[in-house]
């Protein structure tokens, strides 16, 4: 039902029950907010989406204030813009003054506010709140004294993740967002997954770089720096390049990362081809063997780190095969460096993900040959956009390029992992396969492409019927966890992504990015799906020559292939 | 007859509550009369037993005054009971020997009592330890002694929350029905329904006693017309405010009467149970308020099937860890519900989705305490008490530098003069008043010209601070110094939500704190430097007013605002003077003796209190910076102007 407003001296058009900003924003009028976020409970923390309601003493916020059909609204009156400013101003008082070091400088959207609000003079001074930074963490840090108490890491974690690390501590001024017992972060439940890096609107989380390193490997001949990346990362990199949402440029990127100096550029995606072969054997077995169901996926790191902590007793459900991520590193650093006549430790092995966690991922112990890591690096999204600026490239002038052997092939079934619901799809498709000898045809498994957190599909191969779920957003996940604790559940395959929509929306993605730009993404990878024409893992030509050459005797390809779990104390 | 009070509980429920008044035998006075101590047998001591006696060292007394009994010939009752509202006149104890009224004795200690008490017996009590005797008409009254409801603090006052406060024993529930007690919750159960009550409260237009002054029976009517299957009351019997104590008291004084306007309050919402918030620190209002629910639900008028209605109703006091912010009611439901107490977005209002999302009816405890007197004497009665915009009476406490400290009952529409000059017995020493705070931290400061301003909610300048206390102030008190402590308390008690109150009363605080320091700080910073936040405070105390989320942050800047309007010359001497002329603030100047003019006559040396400055007969003296408190007797005193204010 529409009710008609008065704003601004117009009338707009609202609909009955949203809040005054919902109804503001849908008509093109714009309030600056720094706690709000679309579809979360409204804190009405910041207070800088006051409006002026005539007949109400006191500014209101609309971000909290439902529509009633007597509103006579102003958004930019001098009352408004003066409460609006001295907020700011009160902010900037206990703020750091070091946007040139900030790593959210020209992103920032205190910094915008300051600016759109025409602040231009120091007027409230005063003893700012002193933080300590938390550098803890491989993946995240924390610097506290740039937090403006926004709350949107608190609801982030807890409404979306479910685990709950961040929450506020103390009062008054002495406030500050933290973690339970205000350990560093590194000492707590966070599982990484980076979600909170992409709502702080100011520089007090963001993650770990490391370019100097990777600057010294790159210009050093006597090392070959090697680099992977994920297939959401060559989908996503186009918001941060400033071309049209969704684009792939994975070929573009072949000869960037080139240009920048990598010595071999691989894609993630042939390993996930190798993963996806692993799993389905896995899950045919299981279902054989009448053991341990449903199986787990265990391609997401924030998700296995969030397994150890908190459900160590599914350790026998998660699939042992290790992330696609990891199953490149292994055989760079152990079967081609054997191939190539190289020492492992004179290879550097850059990851590039659209992830925080990975980053953990790649520093866990099983992760390491002889002391040495299977991935030196993790970069995501967002820093390997930094790097080609710092490198000064542009899409300009850059001639499409093919990725290095062995990885440069690849199944269109690999492309759909970082989506919610792809691993499912590509699993189903492998096992058709291999039973039928046949594709299965798509339209028959598109309940893995809806848009919804929770997905299920059913198949029928060689008539026994499979239950597949995919799960997005680590706390629709609990429910159906508990579940299989108790044993009550009838499906065979659980896929779980911690983020929502999957690694497209990863923590290592690009910063403010809309609904649209997601879409975008899943959409591209989509169309490939449909364009190329090898879309079952088993298909990749390469997947059968890189067993016969790596994995002879199924000797060490255990330990290339396979990781093993294991319960996890936090809060100790 | 039967002296052991506990085996009164079947005559007191059959025979009192659930008979009225006319029906009551000769026998049943004779009862009544004992428990209400009407008519004594032994020598009555009752001791003023509180939070407040207890730091004025009641706990030894009591102890001796045991042993003392124990040791006498003569035979004695020794009762608790609450406090009379006479703070500053502590220890207060009372001396009933049979057949006479009780006589109230003041300023009673450890050393004094027993020679006070044998002077009671042989009936010639000097009157420094007189404070007054209660009036009653069966029992012959002390000759030369005043009744203390002919003495002012008392004959200002209209009791009707604080009715039994000081008279009766807290801890003893049938003292309280023999005085009337629990009366109003029986009839309210038998003879009406769910709605006459809302209605009856609508009528008596009680409103809430806690700030807003919302009309109850309004609120009551909101949770009640609101469909869900569960409702809850939330008593707030928190009070963070420095400087008021009046809830606390009461509920010592009279635990019983706020459990049955709970009770009767649970019956008109139809909810089941209430929840008490009260802070932990206030140890003995707990302690007997858990014995008064106890002994309530011994009584069978709180638990199952309360007598034979249908009705079940339970309380929970809940503790708070102190947490100012909780008194919010919004932030109160969150601590509740196990979660960090901070305020949350209104409207939706608890009486449509509070409490784990049930509606639910926030009172302050001083609200649910007039149910009984409104029950018991009809909506028209209570609404005869007060002004048009106010009905009925305001409990306040009185502190700061006036005569009677302490707890004190006005009917609205008392005019402040009254209440400090009157039953506040003025100024301490007779000084010069200059003005009071009203309302805790988040309350104004109003000055002398305000004196005859009304109690009433809707007064422009004191109408929204009427919960908290009044405190008052003298020519020696510093309003900024008073000001600065209400900021600087609630920078650290804001829940740290919004940015307004967060940043904003923090540097309010700081303001301040430059206004009331030496022109030159530590980091070299120079006055104009710190004083360029002057010139925000009150653009920003406007926006902070204006902007945040609740009540403490809207009112947060009261204080500010209103000392600026109203003292604002006094702001002005602290910033271009450097000048306190309180005596508070004494590190607004530094001090120094020039050389040259110094002509060595000690006098400096001699009035300087710290001692800070040395120096020999007609030589040049010198101030130790480091001694120097800076008071600026020495800069008064000076005959040659060689001291020189910086």
């Amino acid at each position: 039902m529409n009710i008609d407003i008065e704003v601004n001296n117009e009338i707009i058009k609202a609909r009955k029950g949203e809040t005054i900003l919902e109804a503001l924003n849908r008509n093109g009028i714009k309030v600056p907010t720094l706690c709000h976020m679309d579809n979360f409970t409204p804190t009405g923390a910041c207070r800088m989406c006051v409006v002026e309601i005539e007949g109400k003493k006191e500014l209101i916020p609309s971000c909290s204030y439902t529509i009633e059909g007597w509103m006579k609204i102003k958004t930019h009156s001098s009352r408004v813009i003066k409460a609006r400013k001295m907020i700011v101003e009160l902010l900037l008082s206990n703020h750091p003054d070091d946007c040139f070091y900030c790593i959210k400088n020209q992103n920032c959207e205190l910094q915008k506010l300051a600016y759109e609000l025409n602040i231009r003079e120091r007027k409230i001074t005063g003893k700012k709140t002193k933080a300590k930074l938390d550098y803890s963490s491989l993946g995240i840090i924390r610097d506290t004294t740039k937090c403006i108490l926004c709350e949107r890491c608190v609801r982030v974690c807890n409404e979306i993740i479910g685990v709950s690390t961040l929450d506020i501590i103390n009062r008054g001024n002495n406030t500050t967002i933290a973690t339970s017992m205000d350990k560093d972060i590194n000492f707590s439940n966070c599982i990484n997954c980076g979600q909170c890096l992409l709502v702080c609107p100011t520089g007090a989380l963001y993650e770990r770089t490391n370019f100097d390193l990777l600057n010294e490997v790159l210009n050093n001949p006597k090392i070959t720096v090697v680099a992977q990346y994920s297939s959401a990362v060559s989908v996503s990199l186009a918001n941060e390049l400033g071309m049209k949402s969704g684009k792939d440029i994975s070929h573009y990127l072949n000869a960037i990362l080139k240009k920048i100096g990598f010595d071999k550029v691989l894609y993630s995606s042939s390993g996930a081809d190798i993963a996806i072969h692993e799993q389905a054997k896995e899950l045919s077995e299981r279902i054989k063997n009448k053991i341990e169901q449903p199986l787990i996926s265990s391609n997401c790191p924030a998700w296995i780190k969030y397994m150890e902590q908190s459900y160590p007793d599914l350790i026998p459900y998660v699939s042992k095969v290790k992330s696609p991520q990891q199953i490149v590193g292994a055989l760079i650093k152990r079967s081609i460096a054997d191939k190539e006549n190289l020492q492992p430790e004179k290879i550097f092995s850059v990851s590039i993900m659209p992830c925080t966690a990975k980053k953990i991922e790649a520093s866990r112990e099983e992760m390491t040959y002889k002391g040495v890591s299977d991935i030196d690096l993790v970069i995501t999204t967002r820093e390997l956009a930094k790097l080609i600026q710092l490198y000064g490239l542009s899409m300009d002038n850059i001639h499409p390029e093919m990725a290095d052997e062995p990885f440069n092939n690849r199944s269109t079934a690999s492309m759909l992992l970082p989506v919610s619901g792809g691993l499912c799809e590509s699993i189903i498709r492998s096992i058709y396969k291999n039973s039928t000898g046949k594709e299965i045809a798509k339209t028959k498994i598109s309940n893995l492409r809806a848009n919804k957190p929770v997905k299920r599909q059913s198949v029928n191969i060689d008539k026994t019927k499979l239950d597949f779920v995919a799960v997005s957003g680590l706390k629709n996940v609990k429910s159906i966890l508990d579940d299989i604790r108790n044993k009550k559940t009838d499906f065979h395959f659980l896929e779980i992504l911690t983020c929502p929509d999957g690694c497209i929306n990863g923590g290592g993605q690009p910063l403010g990015c809309s609904e649209k730009d997601i879409k975008a993404r899943s959409k591209t990878i989509y169309n490939i799906d449909d364009k190329e024409t090898i879309n079952v893992a088993e298909d990749n030509e390469k997947l059968k020559d890189i067993y016969k050459e790596y994995f002879n005797e199924n000797k060490n390809s255990k330990k290339i292939l396979y990781t093993h779990y294991s319960k996890r104390e936090v809060m100790q | 007859m039967n002296n052991d009070i506990e085996n009164y509980k079947e005559f007191l429920i059959s025979r009192i509550l659930l008979r009225d008044i006319e029906e009551y035998t000769k026998e049943d006075k004779e009862k009544l009369q004992f428990l209400r101590r009407d008519k004594v047998d032994d020598i009555v001591i009752s001791v003023e037993y509180t939070s407040s006696s207890i730091i004025g060292g009641i706990e030894e007394l009591f102890l001796a005054i045991e042993k003392y009994i124990d040791k006498d010939s003569k035979n004695y009752r020794l009762v608790k009971t609450g406090s009379l509202g006479l703070c500053s006149k502590e220890l207060i104890i009372g001396i009933q020997l049979p057949g006479k009224t009780n006589l109230i004795l003041r300023n009673i200690n450890l050393e004094n009592f027993q020679a006070v008490f044998e002077s009671v017996f042989s009936k010639h009590v000097s009157s420094d330890y007189i404070y007054g005797q209660f009036r009653n008409v069966l029992l012959e009254s002390w000759k030369g002694v005043s009744f203390i409801d002919e003495i002012a603090f008392f004959a200002n006052q209209q009791r009707v929350v604080l009715d039994n406060c000081g008279r009766i024993n807290p801890e003893s529930i049938e003292e309280y029905i023999a005085n009337g007690g629990y009366k109003s919750f029986v009839k309210a159960l038998n003879n009406y329904t769910r709605e006459e009550i809302a209605e009856i409260v609508e009528k008596s237009e009680l409103r809430g006693r806690g700030g807003e002054g919302f009309l109850t029976g309004k609120k009551w009517k909101i949770a009640i017309n609101t469909e869900s299957n569960n409702k809850y009351l939330i008593c707030n019997a928190g009070e963070g405010d420095p400087g008021a104590f009046s809830e606390r008291l009461i509920i010592e004084s009279d635990p019983h009467k706020l459990i049955e306007g709970i009770a009767i309050a649970l019956y008109g919402i139809g909810a089941n149970k209430a929840y008490i918030y009260i802070e932990e620190y206030n140890r003995l209002a707990i302690e007997r308020l858990t014995k008064a629910i106890n002994s309530a639900k011994e009584y069978g008028l709180l638990g199952h099937d309360i007598l034979q209605s249908g009705n079940s109703f339970d309380i929970i006091i809940r503790k708070g860890a102190g947490a100012y912010v909780c008194g919010e009611e919004t932030a109160l439901i969150k601590f509740l519900e196990g979660e960090r107490g901070m305020p949350i977005n209104k409207p939706p209002y608890p009486a449509t989705k509070g409490l784990f999302g049930a509606p639910t009816v926030v009172n302050n405890s001083e609200t649910l305490i007039n149910l009984p007197k409104i029950f018991e004497k009809g909506p028209k009665w209570y609404r005869a008490i007060g002004i048009d915009s106010s009905k009925g009476t305001k409990v306040f406490s009185l502190a700061g530098k006036v005569e009677n400290c302490g707890i004190i009952e006005v009917e609205f529409g008392t005019k402040l003069r009254e209440i400090i000059f009157r039953v506040g017995g003025g100024v301490l020493n007779g000084e010069k008043f200059k003005g009071l705070h009203i309302g805790g931290p988040t309350g104004r400061v109003v000055a002398e010209q305000h004196l005859d301003e009304v109690i009433d909610f809707e007064n422009e300048n004191i109408g929204e601070n009427l919960d908290g206390g009044i405190i008052v102030l003298d020519e020696d008190t510093c309003v900024i110094d008073t000001v600065k402590y209400f900021e600087d308390f609630l920078k650290k008690q804001s829940c740290g939500k919004c940015i307004p109150c967060r940043e904003g009363t923090r540097r309010i605080s700081e303001i301040l704190e430059n206004i009331t320091k030496k022109p030159v700080d530590n980091d070299n910073h120079t006055t104009l430097y710190r004083f360029k936040g002057v010139m925000q405070l009150e653009t920003l105390a406007e926006v902070i007013k204006e902007t945040s989320l609740c009540g403490l942050g809207k009112r947060a800047a009261n204080p500010v605002l209103s000392s600026l309007k109203w003292f604002r010359e006094e702001y002005e001497e602290h910033i271009f003077d450097r000048e306190c002329n309180a005596g508070v603030c004494q590190e607004l100047r530094t001090f120094k003796i020039d050389v040259e003019a110094c002509t060595g006559c000690t006098i400096c040396a001699k009035k300087c209190p710290t001692g800070a400055i040395i120096g020999t007969q007609k030589a040049p003296h010198f101030i130790v910076q480091e001694n120097c408190i800076g008071c600026g007797i020495c800069y008064k005193s000076c005959k040659f102007n060689a001291v020189l204010s910086m």
